[in-house]
Order: structure tokens, then sequence, then C-alpha cells
């Protein structure tokens, strides 16, 4: 009669959830807007995609054309966080890639799609197909490094930044290191590394700035140094780019340091984004506020119609949502655990150690217990929770 | 190189998705050879595939779309084929709307389609947006004769059929029934409370002794109450849970379960309640039915045979727990005047059933895994 639990459970929040759907309606005036779109179609990147989408559609099988559409794409996807792009960029480059002997740019087009989607194998396998055509492309190694240092292969992520050194610039080089360095018990160094790195270079621009910053604020974090994180969290955003990434980090930051109220002040205008609302929702109920209702119901919502399309994409998210809203430690554990299948970043790790933690399953934890023996990742939260564990299970 | 440096931006990056890819909802509901269709599409998506800000100006009112409506039945009517045994459907729009999900403004296109007959089995294809968007996925929602059959159209699978068959109402009440009769069966916590009120039902109590019962009709009696009572009341609070009227914290009700089949066996040890067992039997039979509703949520209730499923389900219940009674009075009868049934049956069965009831109390309120049933 076990599994009666979690059915009771989803009992009283399916109800809840069902009463809340919204309802088919007509607008009373034809002034209403129903939807915002990413930009206006008169300003300049309406312009230059509405110039990319023409050329292409002039010669649709012209590879070079399709490919600087699928690009624009994907970059839009990344600055707008809206994966519809992804979409879209994979469908132009649908023709080349399906072809028995794809062209190497539409290999590595095809790799960012598919790691996008965390078919990280696949799209390994797209890199590797791309560098036996043309090994010379800096692109293929990044990308390589980028996707193995998820898997947390770093042995793997530095022979990439080794065939990356001949192709690009010092600075490129130093941040593919460093990447590594901050996750192998090498924190220090690679701090040191980028922050001498960022003064040899003022010229840089802000958004290889707003990169390293927040690398060095992560890094900071993991040595213990609070104030000096918030410094260099606080440097990138006043660099003034939109940014979902440094905000998640800042927001989990001032949470860790039991400073939910200024989570909110910088998370309230990002309802739109379900990462930045997690984290909103998680500042709101820690400091008490009864905002956090509302936005608990809009997560579910938005976990719902991901789970309806079958996505696996956000299970750390949802894990999170899980422990912290749901009070679900044991669904928690199974989404977390899954989840570190696939990615194995510090902060899936550091999720997974938590729910297990919670529902003292401790052998659920194993993986992340091993991978933070055998990196040797230093940050003091991680290390507290593998403690805990260790004792737990003992 | 600025370039590669975006590209480990965005490695960096690529967990913060704002929204989700794109989704349409699209549901059919056939009745005989008439089929009725909502289909909700994204405003953004629309607005790649035909465009719909006339104004340039970021912002799709009202008005845009209303002046586009026959574009675009004509553009989704186009990216959707139905055929009944094989003969196409001609769909045909009938109303637009308005609708906002998890991800932004929709529009709501309702359309009917008819059939040259009610189909034996359907066919249905879908190609919106794939052309431009290899992610796109078609979210359908099929309802039948009240059952609804969910699946997801995607590029790679774009042609989905489905055997309709003759899905009578008879028949769905029976499925319900057999799952009343299945999850009573294996619902070994309402058994062993069912078995514990019972288990004295053959016994008299006087003067701190259990003695036979003389004859066959007081045991009837006495199993007839306890049984009834556990009924109107499970049935009461199942019908009023499922129905959404009462929702109670799973973890109370599985702890409340577990509790009364606790007390119900301590009864038997330590008699407190002695021929009003039937009172004992209502009062926590409100419990279980709570119990039983959050199976009936897992298969899902029909919404148009809500009351024919919610009656199949309770009617399953009862008669596996008749079943149950039937198999269990004869034999305690015939067993009633031995040492074996008083010292065993009764007092150890109850001892043990307090034991396991114990363990199961227990795991349920803090959440542990002791034994897993």
């Amino acid at each position: 009669m076990r599994h009666l639990l979690p059915l009771g459970f989803a009992l009283i929040l399916g109800f809840g959830s069902g009463a809340a759907m919204a309802a088919p309606y007509t607008p009373k005036s034809d002034a209403e807007v129903l939807e915002r779109l990413p930009f206006k179609a008169t300003a300049a990147e309406g312009r230059e995609l509405r110039a990319l989408r023409r050329a292409h559609a002039e010669q649709p099988q012209d590879l070079e054309r399709a490919l600087a559409l699928a690009q624009r794409y994907f970059d839009l996807a990344s600055a707008e966080g809206d994966p519809r792009y992804v979409g879209y960029a994979e469908a132009v480059i649908r023709p080349w890639s399906s072809a028995a002997a794809p062209p190497v740019e539409s290999l590595i087009m095809r790799a960012l799609v598919r790691q996008y989607r965390h078919e990280f194998d696949a799209a390994l396998a797209d890199l590797g197909r791309a560098a036996e055509i043309d090994p010379e492309i800096a692109k293929i190694w990044t990308w390589r490094a980028a996707i193995l240092l998820v898997q947390a292969d770093y042995a793997g992520a530095r022979a990439a930044c080794a065939r990356l050194a001949p192709l690009a610039s010092a600075l490129l080089n130093t941040s593919c290191n460093a990447a590594i360095d901050a996750r192998t018990g090498k924190a220090e160094q690679a701090y040191s590394d980028l922050s001498a790195a960022l003064a040899r270079r003022p010229d840089a621009g802000p958004e290889l700035k707003l990169w390293i910053q927040t690398r060095l604020a992560e890094a900071a974090v993991q040595l213990g140094r609070a104030e000096l994180a918030e410094r260099h969290f606080k440097a990138g955003l006043a660099l003034g780019i939109t940014d979902g990434y440094i905000l998640a980090a800042y927001a989990d930051f001032l949470l860790d340091q039991g400073r939910p109220l200024d989570a909110v002040a910088l998370l309230k205008d990002w309802e739109r984004s379900d990462v930045l609302l997690l984290r909103l929702a998680l500042s709101e109920q820690a400091a008490g506020l009864p905002s956090a209702a509302a936005h608990v119901k809009m997560l579910q919502e938005r976990f719902d119609a991901s789970a309806l399309r079958g996505d696996k994409l956000h299970q750390q998210d949802e894990a999170r949502f899980h422990l912290a809203m749901l009070g679900d430690s044991k669904g928690a554990v199974r989404l977390a655990a899954e989840n570190y299948r696939v990615q194995r970043e510090a902060s899936d790790a550091r999720m997974l150690m938590e729910a297990a933690l919670a529902a003292r399953d401790y052998a659920a934890a194993q993986p992340a217990l091993d991978w933070m023996k055998s990196s040797g990742y230093e940050d003091p939260v991680c290390e507290k929770l593998a403690q805990q564990l260790q004792a737990g299970a003992n | 190189m600025s370039r590669w440096l975006a590209l480990l931006l965005l490695l960096a990056s690529f967990a913060v998705q704002a929204h989700k890819p794109s989704d349409s909802y699209l549901r059919l509901k056939i009745d005989g050879a008439q089929v009725s269709g909502q289909w909700d599409i994204a405003l953004r998506d629309l607005e790649q595939a035909i465009g719909l800000d006339a104004n340039g100006d970021g912002e799709i009112t009202w008005g845009e779309l209303r002046a586009r409506q026959s574009d675009i039945g004509a553009y989704a009517l186009a990216r959707l084929s139905l055929s009944g045994d094989g003969e196409n459907c001609p769909l045909r729009v009938s109303a637009h709307q308005v609708d906002h999900h998890s991800d932004g403004a929709y529009e709501v296109l309702r359309f009917a389609a008819e059939c040259a007959a009610a189909p034996a089995a359907i066919e249905i294809g879908y190609s919106l947006f794939f052309d431009f968007d290899a992610q796109h996925k078609g979210l359908l929602n099929l309802e039948y004769q009240g059952k609804i059959q969910s699946l997801v159209f995607s590029p790679g699978r774009s042609k989905q059929r489905f055997e309709l068959g003759e899905m009578s109402s008879f028949r769905q009440f029976l499925s319900y029934a057999r799952e009343g009769v299945w999850h009573i069966w294996i619902g070994y916590d309402h058994i062993l409370f069912l078995v514990s009120l019972l288990l004295p039902a053959v016994l008299l109590r006087e003067r701190k002794h259990w003695s036979p019962v003389a004859r066959f009709p007081d045991a009837f009696w006495d199993v007839f109450k306890i049984v009834t009572s556990f009924t109107v009341a499970h049935s009461i609070t199942l019908s009023l849970a499922a129905l959404g009227v009462i929702s109670l914290p799973s973890r109370l009700v599985e702890s409340a379960i577990a509790a009364s089949v606790v007390l119900a066996a301590l009864n038997n040890l330590l008699p407190v309640v002695g021929g009003r067992r039937w009172v004992v039997a209502f009062a926590f039979g409100l419990i279980h039915g709570f119990g039983f509703a959050s199976v009936l949520t897992e298969l899902g209730l029909p919404r148009d045979a809500l009351v024919l499923a919610l009656v199949g389900f309770n009617l399953g219940v009862e008669g596996g727990q008749l079943t149950i009674v039937a198999a269990f009075l004869p034999l305690a009868y015939a067993l009633r005047e031995s040492w074996f049934y008083r010292r065993v049956v009764l007092f150890g069965g109850s001892i043990a059933i307090v034991t396991i009831a114990m363990i199961w109390l227990l795991e349920r309120a803090l959440n542990l895994k002791l034994i897993t049933p």
C-alpha cells in the first residue's frame, strides 16, 4: 500500500492545479495585447534575422546561407533563453545533416543542437566525425571540452583544451583550462589564472568579461571567500548584459548566504524564466513572503507542461522543486539520480547529495560522493554534505 | 575569436532556458461519424510561420490576430488530416478564440470533421511547423466514449492510428469494477482492518472470556453490520475525495489507516468495544475511503462517465470484500469452538496484525522505510 502515498499527494495537487486551468475566451478589444515577441521586427535583431531568412529562402540549397541562419537562431536561443530557436536551427540544416556524408559545418551545428537536448554522446560523436574531416576548427574542441566537462570527464576535456591550444588565443586557452582546474581541486589556481588573464586584457569585450567575472565568482565561492565572490557577481552584473546564468548563480549564492530578500530583489522581474522563477520562489519561501504560493503554482504548471511533452531537460531544477517546495524527498532523489546519469556538474552532484540526505537514502548519493573523491572538487557546501552523508550511512 | 568565446559562454549557460520548446495542444472528440476538435497553437509559432505582427511593433494584438484568422485556419488545417477507415474526413473551422498556456498566448482553433460513417479505426496525420521547427511537438488528447488517450506527434512520428473498437459504457463500468476488486485484494491494510473486526464475530465475550456463538445467524448478522457500515462509510469519503470535494494530505490518511488497523486488532486482545464493532468499522471506514480514492485517481476518471466509473469501482471494492468475507465466515464458524481458533487465530493473529500495522504506522508517520509490504 505504500505506493498510495505519492498517489494521494498527486490527488491533492491534481485537483489544485485542475481548478487553475485557464479557459479559451474572446478578447473584448482589438487593441488587447496577447503576446510580446522577443524583439521588434524593426529592431536591429529583427532586421538582421529577416535578411538571413530571406537569403535562405531564395536559395534553400545553399549551405553557407543555411548555416548563417542556423547559427543566428542558435545564438538567439541562448540570448533569449528560448529553445524554439534551437528547433528552427535544426530544421534549417536538416537537408545536410540527414545526408549520408554531412559537411563538417552541419555536423558541428547538429552537435550543438544535440548537446542542447542533452544528447551528449550523440553530440560528441558528431564532433568526432567533424574532427576527422577538419581538425583545425577550434569550435570542435571548445565544444568537446564543454560537453566532457558536463560529463565530468576531466582528462578528456584537458585533451580537448590541448587540441585547441594551437588554434586559439592565450585568453581562450586560459579559460578552457581554468574551467577544468576549478573542478579538479585547483580552484585557487583557476582563480589566479583567470584574474591575471582578465587584468592583461582590459580591452576584452563585455561578454567575455561577464563570462570571466562569473567564473571568478564561482571559484571564490568554492574557496569559501564570500565577500570576494559577491564583488565578482556585482562586477559581472554591472556590465549590463542580460544573462540568466549569472542571475541564477548569484541568487543561489545569496540563498546559501541566508539572504533570501536580496535574492527576491534580484529576481523579482524574472518570472518568465523557469530557472529564475524557481530561485525566486525558493527565496520567497525562505523569506516567508506570501507571494511564494503563486509562484510555486506557476512552476508546477510549467513542469506539468514539460512532462506532457516528454522532456527531461530540467531534472535538476525539478528535483530541487520536489525537495524544497513539495517536501517530496523521495521524488527528489529519483529525479536527481536520473539527472546525474546525464549531467555531472557540481550543481548536479550537490542536488543529488541534498536530496539523498533529506530522504536518508544514502546509497543514492554514492555517484556524487565518488565524483567528489576522484575529482578533488573543493566547495565547503559540498564537502559538508559529503560528510553528513557518510556519517548517516555509518 | 569572439564567436568561440560566445560558444564558451553558451556552454556555461545552456542550463538556463527561459521557456519550453514549441508545442501545440490538439484535442479530438469522436462521436460516431462526427469529430470535434480544439487546437491550441502558440502565437509565437504562428508569427514565425505566417507572420502576425502586422505593424512590426513586437506585440501581437487581438486585432492583428483576428485579421489573420482565415489564413491561420487554412494554414493549420492543411497540416492536419483525419481519416476514418481509410476515407478522408474533411475538416472545417468552426470558431477562433484565445487562451494562455504556461508559456504564452495561444490561438484556439475549433474545428469539426465529418467522416462518411462511424469509423472503427481512425488515422491522424500531423505536420504542423515540422518544416521549420525540428523540435515542435503536437500533444494529442483523443476522446472516445469517455476514454481519453494521449500521445505525441513529432517530426519522426507524424502519423498515428487508433483502433476505436467497441468500448461500451457497460464494458467501461466492468473495467472499473475489476480495478476495484483488484485493489482491495492487494490492499493489505484494508483487508487486515476488516479481518481484525471480523475475527471475534464467531465468538461471544462473556465475563472476560471468549465463547463460541451458538447459531450461525448470530455470527452472520454481526459480520453483516460490520461490513455494511464499513462499506457505507468508505463509499461516502471515496466519492467525496474522488469528486474533489475534500482532500486530505496522503501521509495523514495513510498513517490513520495504519493506526486504525492497530486499534482494531488491539481491541481483540484487550476488548474495549464489544458488540459495537460496527461503529468502529464506520468511523475508520471514513478514513479508508480516502485511501481508495487515491487509487481511483491513479486510474484516472473519465470526465463524462464519472459517476459510472465511481460506482463501478466502488462495487468492485465491495465485491472483492464480500469474496473475502464469504471465504472467512464459514471457516471461522466451523473452527469457532476449537482452541486453535481462539489462541492461534484470534490471539496470535491479532498480535501479528498489531505488529505489522505498527510498523506501517511508524513508516508512514515518520516517512521511514522499515519493510516493504
